[in-house]
């Protein structure tokens, strides 16, 4: 390696490096004043960088303010069900689009591709009214209601299954499988990769949404941890170190998701990404 | 008489239909009539409880014209859009690029700036607004070290969209490099091998070679960026409250949406302030689409 490729290698890591230490900062912050008493968070001269006693009770403060336990159940309820919703009918929609012909099969297409188009906060007084009739405010099932179906999904899933060979399915046919059982047995394994970054994206979705929770569920009760953080926020305006302690709670469960499932968060987005 | 082959016909159709009812049907549920109603909700006053609506015709859309919040609400989404999607593009590009050389530690430095795009928008907000903070935050003191002025971040309603803009590029940056950052991927190196013997340095290369094959890429990127900017509420929501001084200069469309809509319960109104977003983004849409083909291009 030449001296000058290796100066420009420098440069680059310094500047991959601060960029890192912007990235992170935030979240050392955060953690930092959680664990610190009001005055040290609120100290200037000396201004306070770490907490002289690393005081647990401002999470104690906050879970005992907060049902927590119920947030983080409220929370993944949500999540678990409009995952399971999202990708099974997308599934069966995304293979009919792309695998059968049927009378009509283009106008429901573009139905899908009209709900991509729209904003979604077109869809939320109606849908809210919807809950409401129904008497279903303030239930996990007003959480999962507007993720019942998804049409980036069915998109999505549609692409994965165009990019499969089609004497494979013919081949299933030819030895006597189904139209069903040719989806379930042969063409739903194939598709895993983009299931799973369905699963991703609908979970991080539903996982940082903040108006629907908000409007649908007033309830604490039925609060998610986004939700209840707007909360939270009002309650204690002032004390930094309690609204810090509730924000690490909030997202400590998808980090740590993200740390196990790094590789599959980063293709989920690539691949949703370019197949569009 | 059915022969064989249009009873396999009539099999499929049966699957197809099977297959597509559950998804097609929930959308036109969940989507199709409920944009039809906030049409038709636009041109209503909403009665007491949602009850007893009363038409009114274009009443929503003259008061809208009035009314100088839904104009800075307008001035101020553009604005934040206009100010994001540059910005984080543009980090996000150099740092794909930079990212894509063969550097050491680039899958560390690939998670750590996608970290904020997994957080919270409201647990982030939260954090910036303590970072934010006139008298004791990090991000005054550090400026006083630099022997700079504090700014009022959050109150300053000069400074406030700023703000706001900041921590949007923060938390989509690292999104938006993993795109590009596979779209560069995506680039056969035998371009560059080619170019190399035609004594092309790497400058051109980047020009010529680069950035047209990462072009639809780009595009993708910016496109949803627009769409994502127009929609802002969470980090406003969380960061101005409507007392505020700044609340003024940074109030977005979406936020306003939510204020009318469930906040002072004028549904009618609220539903016709989100079909001047609907019409917006159309616009923006048909531009950009127009726009690319002067600068995308696409392979085969």
């Amino acid at each position: 390696m030449t001296v000058r490729n290796k100066v420009y290698r420098v440069i680059i890591h310094i500047f991959l490096i601060i960029g890192s230490f912007i990235m992170i900062m935030p979240f050392v912050w955060m953690v930092l004043t959680s664990f610190k008493s009001v005055t040290e968070a609120t100290q200037m001269n000396p201004f306070v960088f770490f907490p002289t006693k690393w005081r647990i009770e401002n999470y104690l403060d906050v879970i005992k303010q907060n049902n927590f336990l119920r947030l983080y159940y409220n929370t993944f309820s949500m999540i678990f069900w409009r995952v399971v919703c999202a990708v099974a009918f997308s599934s069966m929609a995304g293979y009919a689009f792309a695998r059968l012909n049927f009378p009509g099969r283009d106008f429901c297409f573009g139905i899908v591709l009209f709900q991509m188009m729209i904003p979604t906060q077109v869809f939320i007084i109606p849908q809210y009214l919807m809950v409401d009739k129904l008497g279903a405010r303030n239930t996990i099932f007003a959480l999962v209601f507007p993720g019942l179906v998804s049409a980036f999904g069915t998109f999505l899933l549609r692409q994965f299954f165009k990019s499969i060979p089609v004497e494979l399915e013919q081949a299933a046919r030819i030895d006597g499988c189904n139209i069903g059982q040719t989806f379930v047995l042969i063409m739903l394994p194939l598709v895993r990769s983009g299931m799973v970054a369905l699963s991703i994206f609908t979970a991080l979705f539903a996982f940082k949404d903040l108006m629907w929770p908000l409007i649908v569920n007033s309830s604490p009760d039925y609060a998610t941890l986004a939700s209840a953080l707007a909360k939270i926020q009002s309650a204690y305006s002032v004390k930094y170190n309690i609204l810090m302690a509730a924000s690490v709670l909030a997202i400590w469960p998808m980090i740590l998701i993200y740390f196990i499932f790094q590789r599959q968060f980063m293709q989920s987005v690539t691949t949703s990404g370019l197949t569009m | 008489m059915i022969d064989g082959k249009s009873k396999s016909k009539i099999n499929e159709w049966l699957w197809g239909w099977f297959l597509v009812a559950p998804a097609v049907i929930g959308l036109i549920i969940l989507n199709i009539i409920p944009a039809i109603q906030t049409f038709y909700l636009s041109f209503f006053k909403s009665g007491d409880f949602g009850r007893g609506n009363i038409f009114i015709g274009l009443e929503n859309y003259k008061k809208l014209i009035n009314d100088s919040q839904v104009w800075y609400a307008v001035r101020n989404t553009l604005l934040y859009t206009l100010f994001v999607v540059p910005v984080s593009v543009f980090l996000a590009a150099v740092i794909a690029v930079l990212l894509n050389k063969n550097i050491k530690g680039r899958g560390i430095y690939r998670s750590i700036y996608y970290m904020p795009v997994i957080a919270t928008p409201a647990a982030v907000t939260m954090v910036w607004r303590w970072l934010y903070n006139y008298h004791y935050g990090l991000i005054n003191y550090v400026l006083k070290q630099l022997g700079l002025n504090p700014v009022n971040w959050i109150d300053d309603p000069k400074v406030a969209l700023i703000s706001i803009a900041i921590i949007s590029i923060w938390s989509t940056t690292g999104y938006n490099m993993v795109l590009i950052l596979a779209g560069l991927q995506d680039i056969p190196t035998v371009y560059y091998e080619a170019s190399n013997i035609d004594g092309a340095n790497a400058i051109t290369q980047f020009f010529k070679i680069t950035i047209p094959l990462v072009s639809p890429t780009l595009f993708f990127v910016i496109t949803t960026s627009v769409i994502q900017c127009m929609q802002v509420f969470d980090v406003v929501y969380m960061m101005i409250d409507v007392t505020r001084p700044s609340y003024d200069s940074t109030v977005s469309l979406v936020y306003l949406f939510y204020n009318n809509s469930f906040k002072y319960l004028n549904k009618g109104y609220g539903s016709a302030i989100v079909m001047v977003l609907l019409l917006i983004i159309s616009v923006i849409t048909v531009i950009q689409v127009k726009l690319q083909k002067r600068w995308v291009n696409y392979m085969g």
